[in-house]
């Protein structure tokens, strides 16, 4: 495992150097003699997290069955090996492009969104031959994956139908020309085969992007995905590139470790990205516009909810997060001045103190620290004032939790659980 | 009949410091390594959460991350002619078990042996003539030096991020640290703890009287730290529960927080656990280890093959599993001859308890390795000319919790139940304090371990006897540190001083220490050591033993640093020497 991450590096690496120095002959079709199209469609593998989706934990690599939650019902990840019966092996290569791009498979067949063909409909068509090419490289896996296990009336396919009418918008990634390459980099990097939006965009209630909201958070899976754009209260933008790579690279920075979903993200893609490719994806973040968040005012030291919050701080939090919320770097995050903290939606906040969480562990960084569940001992009220208080002490300002949030959450935690 | 698995490079017997240790060095050579571990898997994530890892009642009281002796155990006798009997509830020493083992539930204090305890025997026949030491006394040299050691001891602080003051850099004697400890390369990882009231008291009275006081040497971290291998470890929040606890604040060096995080991403490296090896086997010949046979808690036994067996469990059970495989030859306490179970030692632990009026110690303000220390009576830091014995120990004030249901000091004399008790318990919790003597343990012709003839364990294997008693030397010499320990709290005004030196016989009931030591000797001679200076069995060079099993005698300090240092050492002899020509790195 660890020779193939370190294998994976170097090659990407130096290939997209190659790349990136337009010597590279554009090929049009995979060619399995082709070392150079295979190892970069595993890059490109790599950038579109194919396997967060496509390989069951544990199962053979990109053989499908995984379930994944949406607001709709779950949806298991296509066996895209290139089984002729069960996986992608039949479809010809404009197949593949059709359903990578528009959401189309061959026999009329319409993908679900959660299959994130409107942001891949960016990618070039070099990096999606790239990918076909590398795919047809994995051992075929017959594994009938009966993706669709969605309540009417979403498991009408039609309606896929009406739903890309309205909101997929057809075309590959445009560069600006008024931008730098990093920046053009970066941009088709999160908009395309990274597809950040798909978590941290805010929905409609038909699971379409508010593009207004764009990377301004949304919750998911019982989580708040982060506003990542460059906003200094909520967003990332006073984290510098520097810290927002090493988050990528290593799960960690001096701020924030990541868990949950953004755990097996680092885990299986932002990690093995090159260091290039990261610096333009944070170059690109921190130049998205703020949201209108109004420069808020904490509630007083002197509220009975503080109070209460600050006590139970004591007592629980700080000998982990320390007394003036500063944390430990890489073991414990930071909780003074943090965006997660202070976010609009307190979902992972609650998440993590009722139910814990793992932080990733990468070779960088293997320490994989944890937070335990407080839901045990905590009531409703308890959790809700000492959430309270931390979005509300050394500076932070955001709105108060309260007992029927934490009520919720409970529920909604509780009927998701495996 | 066993079932045979696949073979493996090595195979580690034991999942604690000096199993992920050797595991983690011989992963860099690429071999395959398959660690198996009688108790279960422990993670600081999973198993320490702060929210139930101070549990006093559940690990302090009711012992859980030991060993339960219906699974294990041994007999005990004071002396041979005795009829030994079974230990049903652990109290004077404290087996673990788990992966982790002893490394979990430690207390952190990280010390290194003097350069002179490496060569006791020729040292201390030197300075005081060939006649000084009683006639049944058989200390002996190790085989290996300080100087060589140094840079182990060093490559463990270093993963550890041990907190301390420096006191020999060099050569250099440095203020503040300890001026008798042998030459270290560079400063600790991490200055030394905080330390609490009594501490900072005891270290005054001990300057009037000339000492010189230093910090302990802290596993517990005063900072935060990230070691050479990327993990991290936080700083110690001085709760107290460190001593029978895992730590849930990663802030306690252990396997857990130093190197199972890297271990465990390694795919050539399986940790088996549940498993209890029965049997280090070997082939026709009795030279070459072939592998382990152990049992799963379904009763169903595996054989491991493997190129190269490392034994890394507790000493006790690293002397019993070698007499149930039938490895060297056991040591005959009539003739004296033999090597496994030879010169078991101990500790030799002493106290002065103190009763203050207007002093307000705040007990539970503490660490495991939290205290201030003099080694003035450490070793042959001093003339024992005129003393009568040899060896010596470190004396301190070391806070290492104020638990409220094992923290209720009371007076001589008072009532030992009821309302009386309860009030002076009150009173006294938090206005009394004990000065600690950690003194050396040497070996004897007749402390010695063997398997029982009478007691069979779980599986029918007869249990391991342990034979020791205190010798005249050794109450002799805790009578003197305890003095000199006696002289310091003087200073301090106590309403009332306690004195509580160390006196035979030995008994397994009131906790002493878990520093059982010896049984598979290192040294230079086959007649008197099981392994040579690279912990190499003499007789099947394919098999390693670690631990302080290795210990010849016990010095006046905690093992661990030492018993890591030398597996270093040993890792280092198999890495350069050993793979590259398997077979003795030393002819007999």
């Amino acid at each position: 495992m660890m020779f193939h991450r370190i294998g994976l590096g170097l090659a990407a690496s130096a290939l997209i150097v190659t790349f990136a120095a337009g010597a590279a002959a554009q090929t049009a079709t995979p060619d399995p003699q082709n070392f150079s199209q295979i190892a970069y469609g595993r890059y490109v593998a790599v950038l579109g997290d194919c396997a967060a989706c496509h390989t069951n934990p544990g199962g053979p690599t990109l053989a499908g069955g995984r379930p994944i939650e949406t607001p709709f019902g779950n949806i298991l990840g296509a066996n895209i090996t290139p089984d002729r019966d069960t996986g992608i092996g039949a479809w010809t290569d404009e197949q593949f492009i059709r359903a990578m791009t528009q959401g189309r498979a061959p026999h009329g067949v319409r993908l679900y969104p959660a299959m994130p063909y409107p942001a891949y409909a960016k990618m070039t068509r070099y990096d999606l031959i790239a990918l076909r090419a590398y795919l047809n490289t994995l051992p075929p896996v017959h594994n009938r994956v009966h993706s669709d296990q969605l309540p009417f009336p979403f498991n009408i396919r039609l309606g896929m139908l009406f739903w890309n009418a309205l909101f997929y918008t057809p075309g590959t990634f445009k560069p600006d020309p008024h931008k730098s390459a990093d920046w053009n980099r970066g941009a088709y990097l999160v908009e395309g085969p990274a597809h950040c939006g798909t978590c941290h965009t805010a929905k409609n209630f038909l699971g379409a992007d508010k593009s207004s909201q764009y990377l301004r958070g949304f919750s998911v899976q019982g989580w708040f995905a982060p506003n990542i754009t460059g906003d200094d209260h909520v967003g990332i933008g006073a984290w510098s590139i520097d810290e927002i790579v090493s988050y990528l690279q290593t799960g960690v920075n001096a701020h924030a470790i990541a868990s949950g979903p953004m755990a097996d993200e680092v885990e299986e893609s932002s990690s093995h990205m090159t260091v290039a490719d990261l610096r333009a994806i944070a170059a690109f973040l921190k130049d998205q516009p703020a949201g209108s968040n109004p420069s808020g005012q904490a509630m007083p030291a002197s509220d009975p909810i503080i109070q209460a919050g600050a006590a139970i701080y004591t007592d629980e939090c700080a000998a982990c997060h320390t007394q003036d919320g500063a944390g430990i770097a890489r073991l414990f995050p930071t909780l003074k001045g943090s965006p997660l903290v202070q976010s609009a939606e307190p979902t992972s906040l609650t998440h993590v103190v009722l139910e814990g969480s793992r932080a990733v562990a990468t070779d960088a960084a293997p320490t994989a620290p944890a937070m335990p569940p407080f839901g045990w001992k905590l009531s409703d009220r308890q959790v809700a004032d000492v959430l309270t208080y931390i979005r509300n002490a050394w500076g932070n300002h955001a709105s108060p939790v309260t007992a029927g949030d934490v009520k919720a959450a409970r529920r909604t935690l509780a009927s998701t659980a495996p | 009949m066993a079932r045979k698995l696949p073979a493996t490079d090595v195979v580690v017997i034991g999942l604690g410091w000096t199993g992920a240790i050797l595991s983690q060095e011989l992963l860099q050579e690429g071999l395959r390594v398959v660690a198996i571990e009688r108790g279960p898997w422990r993670d600081t994530a999973s198993s320490f959460p702060p929210g139930y890892a101070p549990d006093e009642l559940r690990y302090a009281i009711r012992n859980g991350l030991l060993v339960q002796p219906a699974q294990t155990a041994m007999t005990f006798r004071n002396k041979p002619g005795q009829t030994a009997l079974p230990i049903r509830s652990w109290s004077s020493f404290l087996p673990g078990n788990g992966v982790g083992g002893a490394g979990v539930h430690w207390n952190g204090q990280t010390w290194r042996f003097l350069p002179t305890d490496f060569v006791a025997r020729t040292h201390l026949t030197q300075r005081y003539g060939a006649g000084f030491l009683p006639s049944d006394m058989t200390i002996q040299d190790w085989g290996v030096t300080y100087d060589e050691l140094e840079p182990h001891y060093d490559r463990f602080e270093y993963l550890c991020g041990t907190s301390g003051t420096a006191g020999n850099l060099q050569g250099k004697i440095q203020d503040g640290g300890n001026p008798f400890e042998g030459p270290r390369s560079r400063p600790y990882p991490t200055p030394a703890q905080r330390q609490p009231y009594a501490a900072t008291m005891f270290a005054d009275a001990a300057r009037q009287l000339g000492y010189h006081p230093f910090p302990q040497p802290s596993g517990n971290l005063s900072q935060a730290y990230t070691n050479p291998l990327g993990v991290t470890l936080g700083p110690c929040t001085y709760c107290g529960f460190c001593e029978r606890f895992g730590c849930g604040n990663y802030s306690k060096a252990s396997p857990q927080t130093t190197l199972l995080p890297v271990l465990v991403r390694n795919p050539n490296f399986e940790a088996r656990t549940q498993s209890e090896v029965t049997r280090i086997n070997v082939d026709q010949s009795g030279t070459r280890a072939t592998g382990v046979t152990y049992v799963d808690t379904s009763g169903n036994e595996w054989e491991q093959p493997a190129e190269i067996v490392l034994l890394c469990a507790f000493q006790l059970f690293n002397v019993r599993l070698l007499l149930l495989s039938g490895i060297g030859k056991p040591y005959d306490v009539n003739t004296g001859q033999g090597v496994i179970g030879r010169n078991f030692s101990y500790q030799t632990t002493s106290t002065v308890e103190g009763f203050y009026d207007n002093r307000i110690f705040n007990p539970f303000i503490a660490s495991g390795a939290n205290g201030m220390i003099i080694d003035n009576y450490n070793g042959d830091n001093f003339d024992h000319g005129a003393l009568g014995f040899v060896g010596g120990g470190y004396i301190g004030m070391i806070q290492t919790n104020g638990r409220p249901i094992e923290t209720t000091p009371v007076p001589p004399g008072t009532k030992r139940w009821g309302a009386e008790w309860k009030k002076a318990a009150a009173d006294n919790y938090l206005s009394s304090i004990a000065f600690f003597c950690s003194g050396s343990s040497y070996s004897y012709r007749d402390n010695y371990l063997d398997l029982d003839p009478t007691y069979k364990d779980h599986l029918g294997l007869p249990l391991m006897r342990m034979t020791f008693d205190f010798h005249p030397n050794e109450v002799t010499m805790s009578a003197y540190l305890t003095d000199r320990a006696a002289d310091i709290m003087q200073k301090t005004n106590p309403r009332q001083m306690v004195k509580q030196p160390r006196t035979a016989p030995y008994s397994i009931v009131p906790y002493q220490t878990t520093h059982t030591c010896g049984g598979v000797l290192m040294g230079t001679d086959p007649k008197t050591s099981a392994l040579n200076r690279y912990l190499q069995s003499w007789d099947v060079p394919n098999l390693f033993v670690m631990g302080s099993s290795a210990f010849p005698q016990n010095a006046g300090y905690n093992p661990t640093d030492t018993v890591a240092a030398i597996a270093y050492w040993s890792a280092k002899a198999i890495r350069e020497q050993y793979l590259k020509r398997p077979g003795p790195l030393v002819q007999s």
